[in-house]
């Protein structure tokens, strides 16, 4: 009985993605400065493209990206691979076939498969479901000032692991400095190395962190850059109209003000 | 339909008097635009057209959100994703959505403090007040139900945080909330039920909106000053007031765009900053959030709700007195509502005979410490219950309450006003100099 509670509180603790938003005062959340960041800034495609290698040789063992389509690898401010690299991509995956209702060998206009470990979270918006910066004292300001901080959770949760282990009821669980309570359940998945970068980029832990961070970025906002434009023309355009405005209404209200009699 | 004399719409040509014999609707338009507003309005009077801008962005954004939309607890947060990744142009009008609800309650919250200071619930405004405040529910019923839709854990857990407030009522309270849930937990019948509501009152607030400009437009606007247009002939009105076409439609219109500046700003480049996190995970029946939070707007009253626990001994004093009936829980839903309440009848608490918070010494401080006391609530709202945030919670709430129930009441009677200008046009012409006299 008391194996079954101490199981269940850890699992809750460690697997579940609601934890996290305890948001324990130790976390060390470290403050990554990605190129998209700010009003103008841009995905690295060829960032994306090595945290893709990432999330396929690493992570894709165990978790999922089910709302990901994998035809937008070849979206222009995403990934951009070209189109028939995306088609030998997904042949990696399997999907069930709407009309047959078969297994078959997955063609761009699949999703990513779900995740293969049940308690593996999927991956495809966890760059929007966590916030890796808080406060201070609940006014929101740090993220204001610095982002909400989903893409610095991934980095720091992929290297803050202290190479401690807990046995807790027949399951090991890994000190991590980044994790809400600390332990996670999830062994350290990126070693110095570990992954072949075909662009023959620095491959240190670290960097492949930072890799597939921007990637889940990506994944989980895909439209950031189409949608950094929208908002830089709406500003512009209501900038000149608000100029134009304010223009009418003053030469409008002039002479009701005692200004500019002649004129009016 | 003004009280104030001015020029009506005259019929000119044949159809023009054709059509007024059968309805009078270019009349009706001719009246609404050209009301007499007072010459006088400051910038904090531009927030109706902000409001009545948000009202049509929302419906707008909604209905074509909705095309894309699938109400069901296994499809909702897929396809809403759906509209993120796939729907052209969907994630603007997502966000333009999400973020235009947080813009709305932003311009009525100003709007309902602008009233509180400048005395616009006094009579004869009575019900323009009255009628704002139920659109201020109805806007809180629409943003609560649309939060759920996306079916993320927020989502989720507020629906079953905030239903829950029902099952508080004594006796009939849980056949209500099973009632509201359309079961016992908040499940399917839920969520299409959220969905039919939020799509029908948004049209329920545009019929009260109506109502609201209708009944201003029969006393006429308040103004800073809050001294009445003098109505004696159509030459005295015109020299206090203006039409509204085009003097203040082009004023708001320019205070539109400086809002609209900002909020498209925050479209574009920040868009998540005002969600919460934890709405980007599907919905989890299982798994509780460790806090639940709901959105900024709601934060005030969600702070109240929470302030008065079992160890406050008016709550204990009252649960003695109620044989148990009223208890902590139903205590706090009552006090949650009753801060709403208080607000709606203050047109009958303020004794004061004068309108304007600006020749009320006494009152003006009071009432800055109110939005003081606001943003306190705001804050606390969203801070875990639990140390010192009780306190200043309890602090906070007990304030809103006395602000209304104590020092309105009493300020009327100990505060000596200070001269109010006689009128409008003298407080126009004090603002712009005396060469307005000149003008003339």
């Amino acid at each position: 009985m008391l194996r079954k509670i101490a199981i269940t509180a850890a699992s809750v603790l460690a697997l579940s993605g609601a934890a996290l938003a305890a948001g324990g005062g130790e976390q060390h959340i470290e403050d990554v400065a990605f190129s998209f960041e700010g009003p103008f800034g841009k995905y690295d495609e060829h960032q994306l493209q090595r945290g893709l290698q990432v999330y396929t040789e690493v992570c894709a063992g165990c978790h999922g990206m089910k709302l990901v389509p994998i035809r937008s690898l070849s979206d222009e401010g995403g990934p951009h691979l070209p189109e028939d690299q995306v088609r030998a991509y997904a042949t990696q995956f399997t999907a069930i076939d709407k009309d047959t209702g078969e297994e078959r060998e997955a063609t761009p206009n699949d999703f990513f498969p779900k995740s293969a470990l049940e308690n593996a979270p999927d991956l495809s918006l966890m760059a929007k479901a966590r916030a890796g910066f808080h406060g201070p004292y609940g006014t929101g300001i740090n993220q204001f000032l610095r982002g909400i901080g989903g893409p610095e959770y991934i980095v720091s949760i992929l290297t803050g692991y202290t190479g401690h282990e807990v046995e807790q009821a027949g399951t090991t669980f890994y000190e991590n400095s980044a994790f809400p309570g600390g332990l996670i359940a999830m062994s350290p998945p990126l070693a110095d190395g570990q992954v072949e970068y075909a662009d023959g980029h620095d491959n240190s832990a670290h960097h492949m962190a930072e890799d597939v961070a921007a990637f889940l970025m990506w994944a989980a906002e895909p439209k950031m850059m189409a949608r950094k434009q929208a908002g830089f023309v709406a500003v512009l355009f209501i900038g000149l109209l608000t100029v134009l405005l304010y223009l009418t209404n003053k030469r409008l209200w002039a002479p009701h003000k005692g200004k500019k009699k002649v004129q009016a | 339909m003004a009280g104030i004399p001015h020029d009506h719409y005259e019929p000119k040509t044949g159809f023009e008097q054709w059509l007024h014999r059968r309805l009078p609707i270019v009349s009706l338009a001719y009246d609404t635009l050209m009301i007499p507003t007072p010459k006088n309005l400051n910038w904090w009077w531009i927030w109706g057209i902000v409001l009545a801008f948000c009202l049509v962005l929302q419906i707008v954004t909604g209905i074509v959100l909705a095309m894309h939309y699938t109400p069901h607890v296994d499809k909702a947060f897929a396809s809403v994703e759906h509209i993120m990744r796939n729907v052209n142009g969907g994630h603007m009008l997502r966000y333009i959505h999400a973020n235009g609800a947080s813009l709305f309650f932003l311009a009525v919250y100003i709007h309902i403090f602008r009233g509180l200071f400048y005395g616009s619930y006094k009579a004869p405004r009575e019900i323009t007040w009255i009628v704002g405040i139920l659109i201020f529910l109805a806007m809180m019923g629409t943003a609560f139900m649309g939060y759920v839709l996306p079916w993320g854990q927020m989502s989720f857990w507020g629906a079953t945080v905030i239903t829950g407030l029902f099952g508080a009522i004594p006796g009939i309270g849980e056949p209500i909330q099973t009632w509201l849930l359309g079961g016992p937990a908040v499940e399917n019948a839920t969520l299409n039920r959220f969905f039919s509501l939020h799509y029908l009152l948004p049209f329920v607030i545009a019929a009260l909106v109506a109502v609201h400009i209708w009944a201003f437009h029969t006393t006429g606007n308040n103004n800073p000053t809050g001294v009445e247009v003098r109505r004696g002939s159509k030459a005295e009105a015109e020299k206090d007031t203006l039409p509204f076409w085009p003097y203040f439609v082009i004023k708001d219109l320019f205070a539109l765009g400086v809002v609209l500046l900002v909020f498209f700003a925050i479209v574009g480049f920040m868009p998540n900053y005002l969600g919460h996190p934890d709405n980007y995970i599907p919905a989890n029946p299982l798994a509780t959030p460790a806090h639940i939070v709901p959105e900024w707007y709601f934060l005030p009253f969600y702070a109240i709700l929470r302030a008065f626990t079992g160890d406050v001994w008016l709550v204990q004093l009252v649960q003695f007195i109620t044989f148990g009936i009223v208890d902590a829980k139903f205590f706090g839903v009552i006090a949650m509502f009753g801060s709403i309440a208080v607000m709606a009848i203050v047109p009958w608490l303020d004794t004061s005979s004068v309108r304007s918070g600006q020749y009320r010494p006494m009152f003006r401080w009071w009432f800055y410490l109110l939005i003081i006391d606001f943003v306190v609530l705001m804050w606390v709202g969203a801070q875990p219950a639990e140390g010192i945030y009780t306190w200043i919670s309890l602090i906070a709430s007990a304030y809103w309450f006395a602000y209304f129930l104590v020092i309105l009441p009493l300020l009327g009677v100990i505060e000596k006003p200070t001269a109010q200008p006689a009128t409008i046009e003298d407080d126009f012409n004090a603002h712009y100099g005396a060469k307005a006299h000149v003008a003339e």
